[in-house]
Order: structure tokens, then C-alpha cells, then sequence
């Protein structure tokens, strides 16, 4: 017992180890929220330069420079490593940074699994990317991995299951943890409807994790039985059927999309009432939307499978299931207005991000409505049309969402103030060349461009050329933001605990940067 | 035992990095070997090495912390809400496969019979094919086969997995009566069971596979057959290594009657096996 | 309704975002040439119209309180954070505009999906990466690849600017031909992967499963030709299937289906005469070029790990038999066909020997179209 002890005041006046093995065995929630951060950015870069290949290969019609096959191998890895890469690592950076501090805890409930979910990334990533090196090359099937096509790839596709396989059980320890965290280790009198909705839309994230990761696992699993091990599930000729795979596919892609966005709306909600220095319009009500969202995203998977000849009722069921999932979804963006409605508000760049999320996410919103009309859908679907609609909600919507929440805390965690003219820049950069990238798509799309393809017959010619061109000032524009982020965690101003005028929350009460452990002792809950 | 209320951190952490590592080891390897490679078997057996290391390594810390009594009642509520919650993911682990089960016997083979929007389907590309469950399908992948029947070695099987799952309630009772011995020898009885059942259990693929050729590859019958049984059959064995450490460390006097997550976690895993079992034998051998 | 549907039209042209307004710039979604595909086009504005209305509300109240409400202009937060008569507003007003608009959307979809009564059915399946059209109860049957005219252009580093090939990547070899006014039943499926038959003037796509038969129907008012492309990913040559459908009058449809009928005869008699190594070689090139090359590539290298090269083949230099088995049943659970149902004996004959004897390989035997024909 008196070891026992002996530990803890040990540990408590110990501050971070040093050198590279503190990264690689630290259990402690900032030091882990980090890594996972800068994973992230680091996959945003790899993915955006497959990105860049892509509109390059697209800025004009005929092949100049890749092959066919290549150009599928760049879809298909870009979007793996976006997803599972980019957008879920920040986002479970962001927990980790936030959310034992937002409820008042010690760290992370769970640290050493902590610590195993981000360890694992590294080494899925390198398996996933280290296809490219092999014979037949990176999976080419797209990243919905459909069967049968998915089945012809060459030697990376057992690498490419098992990548995934390791990226779930990352996801799900990280999700536990998150769940674990939220239902343990809150202050005393940090009630569950008192937690700052960045901790719901995140609690209830980590629930969809767990329902659904390990459904893909399943998924993956039989395709990879069914390319060495002689299994049927996915050949009618042994009365199985390709339909099926994506059946499970979409039950844990829905959600999946719905885990990418729930927690930008948790950041959303905490960056517009600072800055408008008012209250968040409707706490409870976001609570009950963003729940709803969740049960809703499990009954509305087929919407991606409108074309594959679902019978009428399947289509009419699903249909109506997606229309109503833009009710809660409005309420949310009709919340965030009524915050600024006669709020008293000023423009930093985090305001930036957040508005620009509302707007462009809403667009997205738009799209993804009309997408929901089924018979609409026989004409939109596998279009650009489609690429449009993901990448407002996703471009626009999550990624905007982490450079908001980005500008918005890394006063907080580097102890510096970050450039306000740089951040503005970055910030008009970005969204007047993301609506350039993206916003012709729709028309490409709508005049009856197919997406996948690496060469498109001469009427697409124009669009595609300003859709690329916008692409490359977008990659730019977050060469830049990287290069702000840099600056920031070199100096600057020292900013104050407080940070912004309007802002309220527990994060705010401690140092900035905080110290190594946040609440050693629970902080008062008013 | 620390009264106080600060949370147990422990201060740094080297298994994870060693698991990481034992599990590409292990995953690309396996990758490599179903490529064909010829290294991959060595790299694989290497990667297994790691991770038994790493599972040793982890969860003897972890049992040394715990019997240090570093963990209070909010570390041991962590442990739980952990451990109900990463059940829930393995039952939708299993849900996929269920899924597919029920998809492939309401849907798909009756659409390739026929059956309702299949039609066209059945009229222009499987015409002579009957949809009559099991099936290895309209090409009869892997030729002829039995089905597996419910009544012999799986309904044996059925009831030694109920009567583990009341030898390890029989186990907790004893447990927390601070009766050691009920203890003890209830669970090396559940321990004994799990063990019998894959026994068993590798038994019937024997049989399926050479008295009946019902193999993996017998169209979709053969591939949930395996599939489903395969994975409870792995998820039974991890229980019952899970029941066994719990054996040991009971034996070696640890646990008491309020402290002894570890030996709810098991009988929890346990449970959940089982009534997987009974989804298993009443929709793959039954119906 | 139809009153909507008309007033939506309208204003769609007024506002200059309609299609027929901006043909050539192809902005929107096309009107299409039958009647679904005109309800679809109905749907589509409308919801967008709705769209577009809700946007002005929202995006209109956002910007008004960013202009008036912001500190540099003084303004004073209010503290106000619930309003349950707002919230309530807010959802029942979208969930109305949710219902109607799922009423005609719902119209529309059961009327796609009623396939009963066709005139005429023709059953289209996809391959890697071409198009196959079965007349059902007519005796034509036939392959739909991109044009030579696209292919050569589309190549790597072709150096043809793709602006000077008439139609590029949107025509082919032999198109689609159907009549005017009839009810025709398309029967989708696929031998390979999945495929997606699209053409947006016909106002829906539908996918190409293989092994199940998806059913969809087009009744197309105006004769003319009509483009699309697959619309699913289907491999490496996925953006190099398109389709053509030629829909013509009756009598010039009874026509075309005398004239195939005839050339269906002279194809389909049986070559019976030898002949020379050298003629075969030379048609085993075109038909290696159309329905090879794209995963083996025009010299015959194929692609490390994925398509095997042709040149060196243990299979194609070693024993004819195993060569000829190959090609023509294939290798099941890849990428390679059995193309014995998709070519004659001669084509079959041609390309073997070609395969033989050209791309870096001198074995020097030849096949002919007598011994396919005793092997089928
Ligand atoms: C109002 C809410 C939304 C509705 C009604 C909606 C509806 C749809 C529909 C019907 C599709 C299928 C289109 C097709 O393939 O033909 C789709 C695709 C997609 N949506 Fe949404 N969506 C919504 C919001 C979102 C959000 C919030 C995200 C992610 C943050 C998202 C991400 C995606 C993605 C990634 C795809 C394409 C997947 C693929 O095929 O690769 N959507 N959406
Ligand atoms: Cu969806
Ligand atoms: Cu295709």
C-alpha cells in the first residue's frame, strides 16, 4: 500500500519525461492529444498531396499524367487516408485534449489504452501506405472497397484489410475510453447536462464507434475470406450476393459520416457563443437533435444504395428516413444562428472557421436533402455531384470545424497567441478557394459527369479546370496554416488564461499553457 | 490501501508500443503468407511472440497494481463501464455476421430462387437453380455436402457451454461468500468446460470436413457455417484463457469478496460467449 | 400539383439556371427525352427551388445579425438562450415541407419501378470494360466498346487533343438501338464487377450486379442518339465504357433489325475454310487491341501483380491447348473473362495465334476456327 502511494506523489511532482520515449510511453491525455494532432495534420498533408495528383491528372481532359489504374489508387487512398487519417485522429486529438479538462477530471480514464489507440495509427498508416510499393499496388476498388471489384486487387489488398482492421481497434479503444472518461470521471456537481456540448456531441460519437467499427471489421472480414479462403458471402453463384457487402458496408458508413460531423457541431457550439458573448441557444435541445442524429444515421443506410435495386418499399422506407434526418440537423443550424441573433460579435479567426462552417456545412446540408429524393438519386448518384455534396460536409464541414477548434485552443495549449492577420488570411485563402475547388462540381455533376474517372469528355473541360485550380490554392492555402501553427508553438504573444473576452468553460480556469496534470483536485462546478 | 481521491495514472507505459509492434508483426505477416510469401511464416510467428509478451507483460502490471491496491472504486468503475462497453462492440462484431446470415437466407437465395423481385433474376441467369436452405448456391460451390446436424456433437456442446455458465455463477457465489474453495474448484470446472467445447467443437469440423464436405468453401451455407462457429469457437477460447488466468490468480489467494473486477470481466466475457452460442445453434444448426 | 411542377419549370427558366436555357453549358440536370426522366427533372427543381428558399431565410437572418450585431457596432448581448415556441416552429415548418415534398418524390419512384407490360426486353450486361446488348426473342447480340477514335486518343501521352475527336469518350463502336414510343425493359446485370447503366436523358441509372438481374424501363418520346457512361467503379478502364443508345422511328428501327438479322447469319455460319497464319495474325491484332489490351497492355507487358504480360507467358509460349482453355474459359476469381462468350471462333482463333506470334512472342503455331469450334 505504501508503494502504492509512493507512486502517485511520484508521479505528481514528475513532469513530462524527456526525449523521444516520453512520446512514445506517455499516458498523459495532453502529451497523447498531441501526437494525435499532429498525426493528423500529417495525414492531412499526405492525402492532400494524392489530392493534388488527382486534380492535376483532372485539369484537363485526355490522360497526361498517370495511368488509369494509378488514378484509382489515388481515390481510393486519399479518401482512407482522410477519413480514417485525418479527420478522426483530430477529432479524437481534440478529446483528448478537451474533454478531461472540460469536465473537470485528472486525465483520461483508461491512459495506458490511451496511449495503445494512438500507437496503433502509425503503424496501421504505414501498412496502408506501404501497398503502394507493392505488386498491383495500392487497393484501386475505391474506399467503399466494394466487392467484386475489390477482390481483383493485387498484393496490398490483405494488407489494406488488415490496416483497417487495426484503425478499428484503435477507434474502438478510443471510444471506450471516451465513454469511460465522460461517465467516470467528471468533478463532483458536473452534471450531465451541465457538460459543454463539445463532451455530448463526442460522448454520443463514441457510441456510434462502438456500434459501428466493428462492423466493418465483419465486413472486411468476409472479404477477405472470400478472396483466399473460398467463402461465398459476397458470389451469387454460391448464393451469396455482392448487394450484401454493401448492406453492411453503409450500416456502418451512415454512421460513419455522422462520426465525422457530430463532433465539428460540439466545437461549433463552443466557439459561436464566445464570440458572440452570449449563451448557446437551445443547450438542451442540441442535446436531443444530436441524439436523434445518431439514432437516425442507424435506419438510413441504404440512401447510398438507391441505384443497386433495392424493391420499391426498401427505397420508399429509406427515403423517408433520410428527409427526416434533416429536421434535427436544421435545428442545429437554427440554433446556432439564434446564438448570434442579437449576440455582440467580433471576428477572430475561430468565428472565421465557425460561420464559414454553418454557411458551407449547410450547403452540404442542401445537397445532401436533394440526394435523399430517391428518384432524384437515380440521376445524382456516383456523379459529381456526389463529390460535391461530401466534401462541403466534410471539407467544409469537419475539417473546417478542427481549424476552428485549432485556432480556437492552441492559445491554450502552447501558451501563445497564434497570428490574427495570418489566421484571417488563411481563412479567405481557404474558403474562396474551396468554393472554387468545390462549387463547380455540383454543375459537373448535375450535367452528367460519373465520379471516379481520371479523364472526362471535353464539355466538363472548363469546370474542371477552375475546380483544379481552386484545388491547388486550397492546398496552399493549408501549406500556410501549417506553416501559422509552427509560428505559434515557436511564440509569439503570450496569451492570457482567459484567452477570449467571451469564452466560459473549465479550460479556461487553468494556465495557459495548462499544467502536465490538469485537475489534480476537482474544480468547483457553479 | 490510498483513500484519497486521486485517480491512479500510471506514470508511463511501454506495452503499448510493444503490442503495436507484435500486431503488425503478426497481421503483415499473415498478410505476406496469404500472398504466398515464404518469410511471412517466420515474421508471423515472431509477431505472435510479441503480443503473448506484451498480454504478460500488460496484464502483469496491471494484476501487480491492482494487488497493490492502487485502485480505488473509481479506477475498478472504469474497469467496468470499459469492459461492458467493449462486449457491446463484440456483439456488433457479431451482428455483422448474423446479418449477412439473415440476409443471405430472407433475401438473397430466395431472389436467386425466384422469390419476389428476383424473378428476372432466376428467369434469365439461374433458371434450374431450387432456393431450398442450406444451399451452397445455384453453382453448388464445393460440390456436394451434408448439412450439420443440430442433435449430435452441437446440442452436446449447447449444454456444456449453460452448465459452465451456471459453474461460474456457482464460482462468484463461492467468491463472494469468501468461500475459496467453492471458488476454486467451481471455475476450474467453467475453465474444463470451455476447454471441452472446443474440443468438441474442432471434433464436428472434422467431421464437416471430411464425413460430410461441408467446408468453408460449400457456397454460403459452408461460409456462415464456419464463419459464425469459427469466430464464436476463437471468442470461446479467449474466454476460457480469460476464466484460466482468473483460476490461477484465485488459486494464489487473490480477489476478495468486494475486489475482483477481473474475475467479473471473465464470468461477464463468459456469459456473452454463451449467448452467442444460443443465437448460433438456434439460427445456424436449428432452422 | 402539375401546377407546381409548371410554375417551378418556369421560374427555373427565368432564373437561368435551367438546362435547356444553357444547353451547352450543361449547368443542370437534363430535361431528358421521356416522360420519367421530366418528372425526375420536376423533382430535382423543385427541391432545389426549396432548397434555395430556405438557404435566403437562413443564410439572409445569419448575415443580418453578423452585420448588425457585432461589437464594432456597439452592440450589447442579450442574454436570452431558449425559446420553445421557436424551436417548436422550426421543426414542425421543415417537417411539413419534408411530407410534401416526399409525396410526388414518391409518385415518381413507384411509377419507375413498374417494369410490367414492355413491348420489348433487352438484356445488358456489363464486362470489364464493355457493354453487351441481348435482344430477348430476337436473334441480336452484340458488344458495345469505346470508339478507336477515343481509344487512341485516351491513351497516355497520346498527344491527340481530345478536343478534335468528335463525341470523346462518350461514343462507341456499335450502339444501343431501340424504337420510338415502345415500353422496353432493360434487364441489368454484369459478368465481373458491378457496373451502372446510365444515360441522364433516359432520367435514371441503375447498377449492373453480377449474378442478379436488375429491371428498370425507358418509353423514349423523340428519336436521336443519346450518351452516358458507366457509373460505377468497375476497375481501371471504369471512365472508358460509355453508352449510346440510338432510338429511332419504327420503320427504320424494323429496318435496322432485318439488316442485323442478315449480317447475324454471315457471323454465325461457321468458318469452315483453313486459313493462313498470317491473315489470323492480322485480325488477332484488332481484336487483342479492343478486348486485351486494356489490362495487358498494347505491347503486351500487363501490369506487375495485377495483369500478367503476354510476352514470355509461360502459358501463351508453352502448350496451345492450355493457351486456348484459358482464353477461352478464363481464370475464375479474376480480373480474366471467359471469352468464349464473347467472341466467335474466328476472333478467338485470330487472337490466339496472334498472342503466339507477335508482342515478343515467336512460338510459330497457329489455331483455327474449326478447332474453337469443336471445343465449345
Ligand atoms: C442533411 C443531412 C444529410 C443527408 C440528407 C445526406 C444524404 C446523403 C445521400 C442520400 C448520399 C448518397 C448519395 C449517392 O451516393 O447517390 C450521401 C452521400 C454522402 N454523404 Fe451525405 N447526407 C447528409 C449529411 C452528410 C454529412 C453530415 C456527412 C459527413 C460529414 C455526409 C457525408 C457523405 C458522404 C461521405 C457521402 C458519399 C459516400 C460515398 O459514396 O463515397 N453527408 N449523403
Ligand atoms: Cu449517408
Ligand atoms: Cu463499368
Amino acid at each position: 500500500m505504501a508503494t502504492a502511494t509512493a507512486t502517485h506523489e511520484e508521479h505528481h511532482d514528475h513532469g513530462p519525461a524527456k526525449g523521444l520515449m516520453r512520446w512514445v510511453t506517455t499516458t498523459n491525455h495532453k502529451d497523447i492529444g498531441t501526437l494525435y494532432l499532429l498525426f493528423a495534420l500529417l495525414m492531412f498533408m499526405i492525402g492532400g498531396a494524392m489530392a493534388m495528383v488527382i486534380r492535376l491528372e483532372l485539369f484537363q481532359p485526355g490522360l497526361q499524367f498517370v495511368d488509369p489504374g494509378f488514378f484509382n489508387q489515388m481515390t481510393t487512398v486519399h479518401a482512407l487516408v482522410m477519413i480514417f487519417g485525418g479527420v478522426m485522429p483530430a477529432f479524437v486529438g481534440l478529446a483528448n485534449w478537451m474533454l478531461p479538462i472540460m469536465i473537470g477530471g485528472p486525465d483520461m480514464a483508461l491512459p495506458r489504452m490511451n496511449n495503445w489507440s494512438f500507437w496503433i495509427l502509425p503503424f496501421a498508416f504505414a501498412m496502408l501506405l506501404s501497398t503502394f510499393f507493392m505488386d498491383g499496388g495500392a487497393p484501386a476498388g475505391g474506399w467503399t472497397i466494394y466487392p467484386p471489384l475489390v477482390l481483383q486487387g493485387g498484393n496490398g489488398f490483405p494488407f489494406m484489410i488488415f490496416a483497417i482492421h487495426m484503425m478499428g481497434i484503435s477507434s474502438v479503444m478510443g471510444a471506450i475510453n471516451v465513454i469511460v472518461t465522460i461517465l467516470n470521471m467528471r468533478a463532483p456537481g458536473m452534471t450531465l447536462m451541465k457538460m459543454p456540448l463539445f463532451v455530448w456531441t463526442w460522448f454520443i460519437t463514441a457510441y456510434l464507434l462502438i456500434a459501428v467499427m466493428p462492423v466493418l471489421a465483419g465486413a472486411v472480414t468476409m472479404l477477405l475470406t472470400d478472396r483466399f479462403f473460398d467463402t461465398s458471402f459476397f458470389n451469387a453463384a454460391g448464393g451469396g450476393d455482392p448487394v450484401l457487402f454493401q448492406h453492411i458496408f453503409w450500416f456502418f458508413g451512415h454512421p460513419e459520416v455522422y462520426i465525422l460531423i457530430l463532433p465539428a457541431f460540439g466545437i461549433v457550439s463552443a466557439i459561436i457563443p464566445t464570440f458572440a458573448r452570449k449563451p448557446l441557444f437551445g443547450y438542451s435541445s442540441m442535446v436531443y437533435a444530436t441524439s436523434s442524429i445518431a439514432f437516425l444515421s442507424f435506419i438510413v443506410w441504404a440512401h447510398h444504395m438507391f441505384t443497386v435495386g433495392l424493391p420499391l418499399e426498401g427505397e420508399l422506407f429509406f427515403m423517408y428516413a433520410t428527409m427526416l434526418i434533416a429536421v434535427p440537423t436544421g435545428v442545429k443550424v437554427f440554433n446556432w444562428i439564434s446564438t448570434m441573433w442579437k449576440g455582440s460579435m467580433t471576428f477572430e479567426t475561430p468565428m472565421l472557421f465557425s460561420i464559414g462552417f454553418v454557411i458551407m456545412f449547410t450547403i452540404g446540408g442542401f445537397s445532401g436533402l436533394m440526394l435523399a429524393i430517391a428518384p432524384a438519386d437515380f440521376q445524382y448518384h456516383d456523379t459529381y455531384f456526389v463529390v460535391a455534396h461530401f466534401h462541403y460536409v466534410l471539407v467544409t464541414g469537419a475539417v473546417y470545424s478542427i481549424m476552428a477548434a485549432a485556432y480556437y485552443w492552441l492559445p491554450k495549449w502552447t501558451g501563445n497567441m497564434y497570428n490574427e492577420t495570418m489566421g484571417k488570411w488563411h481563412f479567405w485563402l481557404s474558403t474562396i478557394s474551396v468554393n472554387v475547388l468545390f462549387f463547380p462540381q455540383h454543375f459537373l455533376g448535375l450535367a452528367g459527369m460519373p465520379r471516379r474517372i481520371p479523364d472526362y469528355s471535353v464539355q466538363f473541360a472548363e469546370f474542371n479546370m477552375w475546380s483544379s485550380l481552386g484545388g491547388f490554392a486550397f492546398g496552399l492555402s493549408q501549406v500556410f496554416f501549417c506553416y501559422i501553427v509552427y509560428k505559434t508553438i515557436q511564440g509569439g504573444e503570450k496569451a492570457t488564461d482567459q484567452v477570449w473576452e467571451g469564452a466560459d468553460g473549465l479550460e479556461w480556469e487553468l494556465s495557459s499553457p495548462p499544467p502536465y496534470h490538469s485537475f489534480t483536485t476537482p474544480p468547483k462546478i457553479k | 490501501m490510498s483513500t484519497d481521491n486521486t485517480y491512479y495514472v500510471p506514470h508511463s507505459a511501454k506495452w503499448p508500443i510493444v503490442g503495436s509492434i507484435g500486431m503488425t508483426l503478426l497481421l503483415g505477416g499473415f498478410a505476406g503468407q496469404l500472398n504466398g510469401s515464404s518469410m511471412a511464416d517466420n515474421i508471423m510467428l515472431v509477431g505472435l511472440l510479441v503480443t503473448i509478451y506484451m498480454l504478460f507483460g500488460w496484464f502483469g502490471d496491471v494484476i501487480e497494481e491492482s494487488e497493490s491496491g492502487a485502485y480505488n472504486k473509481a479506477e475498478d468503475a472504469s474497469f467496468r463501464i470499459g469492459m461492458v462497453w467493449f462486449i457491446f462492440s463484440e456483439v456488433m462484431f457479431f451482428a455483422a455476421f448474423f446479418g449477412a446470415l439473415y440476409y443471405i437466407r430472407v433475401f438473397s437465395v430466395p431472389w436467386l430462387g425466384g422469390a419476389d423481385s428476383g424473378a428476372a433474376t432466376h428467369e434469365f441467369l439461374w433458371n434450374s437453380y431450387e432456393a431450398i436452405w442450406p444451399t451452397n448456391g445455384p453453382e453448388a460451390i464445393g460440390g456436394e455436402y451434408q448439412k450439420m446436424s443440430a442433435w449430435g456433437l452441437p446440442s452436446i456442446n449447447t449444454l456444456i457451454l449453460l452448465t459452465s455458465g451456471v459453474t461460474v455463477t456457482v464460482a462468484h457465489w463461492g467468491l463472494v461468500a469468501n468461500k475459496r474453495k467453492q471458488l476454486i474448484w467451481a471455475l476450474a470446472a467453467t475453465v474444463a468446460l470451455g476447454f471441452i467445447f472446443v474440443v468438441l467443437q474442432a471434433v464436428e469440423y472434422g467431421h464437416g470436413y471430411h464425413d460430410l464436405n461441408l467446408t468453408m468453401g460449400s457456397g454460403v451455407y459452408g461460409s456462415t457455417f464456419y464463419m459464425l462457429t469459427g469466430f464464436h469457437g476463437f471468442h470461446v477460447t479467449v474466454g476460457a484463457i480469460m476464466l484460466a488466468v482468473v483460476l490461477v490468480r484465485s488459486i494464489k489467494g487473490h480477489f476478495t469478496a468486494e475486489h475482483h473486477f477481473a474475475f467479473e470481466a471473465a464470468a461477464w466475457y463468459w456469459h456473452f460467449v454463451d449467448v452467442v452460442w444460443l443465437g448460433l445453434f438456434i439460427f445456424v444448426y436449428w432452422l | 400539383m402539375d401546377k407546381l411542377k409548371q410554375f417551378f419549370a418556369r421560374s427555373s427558366i427565368l432564373a437561368g439556371i435551367s438546362g435547356v436555357a444553357h444547353a451547352e453549358y450543361g449547368l443542370n440536370l437534363p430535361v431528358g427525352v421521356t416522360e420519367t426522366s421530366q418528372a425526375v427533372y420536376g423533382l430535382h427543381m423543385q427541391i432545389l427551388w426549396v432548397c434555395i428558399i430556405i438557404a435566403c431565410v437562413v443564410f439572409g437572418a445569419m448575415i443580418w445579425s453578423m452585420v448588425f450585431h457585432r461589437k464594432s457596432q456597439g452592440a450589447v448581448a442579450e442574454q436570452f438562450h431558449e425559446s420553445m415556441a421557436a424551436e417548436l416552429v422550426w421543426t414542425v415548418v421543415p417537417f411539413i415541407i419534408l411530407i410534401v415534398m416526399a409525396v410526388p418524390a414518391t409518385k415518381v419512384l413507384v411509377d419507375m419501378h413498374d417494369v410490367s407490360e414492355p413491348d420489348m426486353s433487352i438484356k445488358v450486361t456489363g464486362y470489364q470494360w464493355k457493354w453487351r446488348y441481348e435482344y430477348i426473342n430476337e436473334d441480336i447480340d452484340f458488344f458495345s466498346s469505346l470508339d478507336a477514335a477515343s481509344n487512341e486518343a485516351r491513351q497516355v501521352g497520346s498527344d491527340i487533343d481530345p478536343a478534335t475527336v468528335e463525341h470523346y469518350l462518350l461514343n462507341v463502336d456499335r450502339p444501343l438501338v431501340i424504337p420510338v414510343g415502345k415500353k422496353i425493359r432493360f434487364l441489368l446485370t454484369a459478368s465481373d464487377v458491378i457496373h451502372s447503366w446510365w444515360v441522364p436523358d433516359f432520367g435514371w441509372k441503375k447498377d449492373a450486379i453480377p449474378g442478379f438481374i436488375n429491371e428498370a424501363w425507358v418509353k423514349v418520346d423523340k428519336p436521336g442518339v443519346y450518351r452516358g457512361q458507366c457509373a460505377e467503379l468497375c476497375g481501371r478502364d471504369h471512365g472508358f465504357m460509355p453508352i449510346v443508345v440510338e432510338v429511332k422511328s419504327t420503320e427504320d428501327y424494323a429496318a435496322w433489325v432485318q439488316s442485323q438479322k442478315s449480317s447475324a447469319e454471315l457471323t454465325n455460319s461457321a468458318v469452315v475454310e483453313t486459313l493462313p497464319p498470317q491473315e489470323l495474325k492480322q485480325q488477332g491484332k484488332k481484336v487483342y487491341q479492343a478486348n486485351c489490351a486494356a489490362c495487358h497492355q498494347q505491347k503486351g507487358e500487363g501490369v506487375p501483380g495485377v495483369f500478367p504480360a503476354i510476352t514470355a507467358s509461360a502459358v501463351v509460349t508453352g502448350e496451345i491447348s492450355k493457351h486456348i482453355d484459358l482464353v477461352m474459359n478464363g481464370k475464375p476469381g479474376t480480373a480474366m473473362a471467359a471469352f468464349k462468350g464473347q467472341l466467335s471462333d474466328l476472333e478467338l482463333a485470330a487472337v490466339i495465334t496472334y498472342q503466339r506470334n507477335s508482342l515478343g512472342n515467336k512460338v510459330g503455331d497457329a489455331v483455327q476456327p474449326t478447332e474453337i469450334a469443336a471445343l465449345r
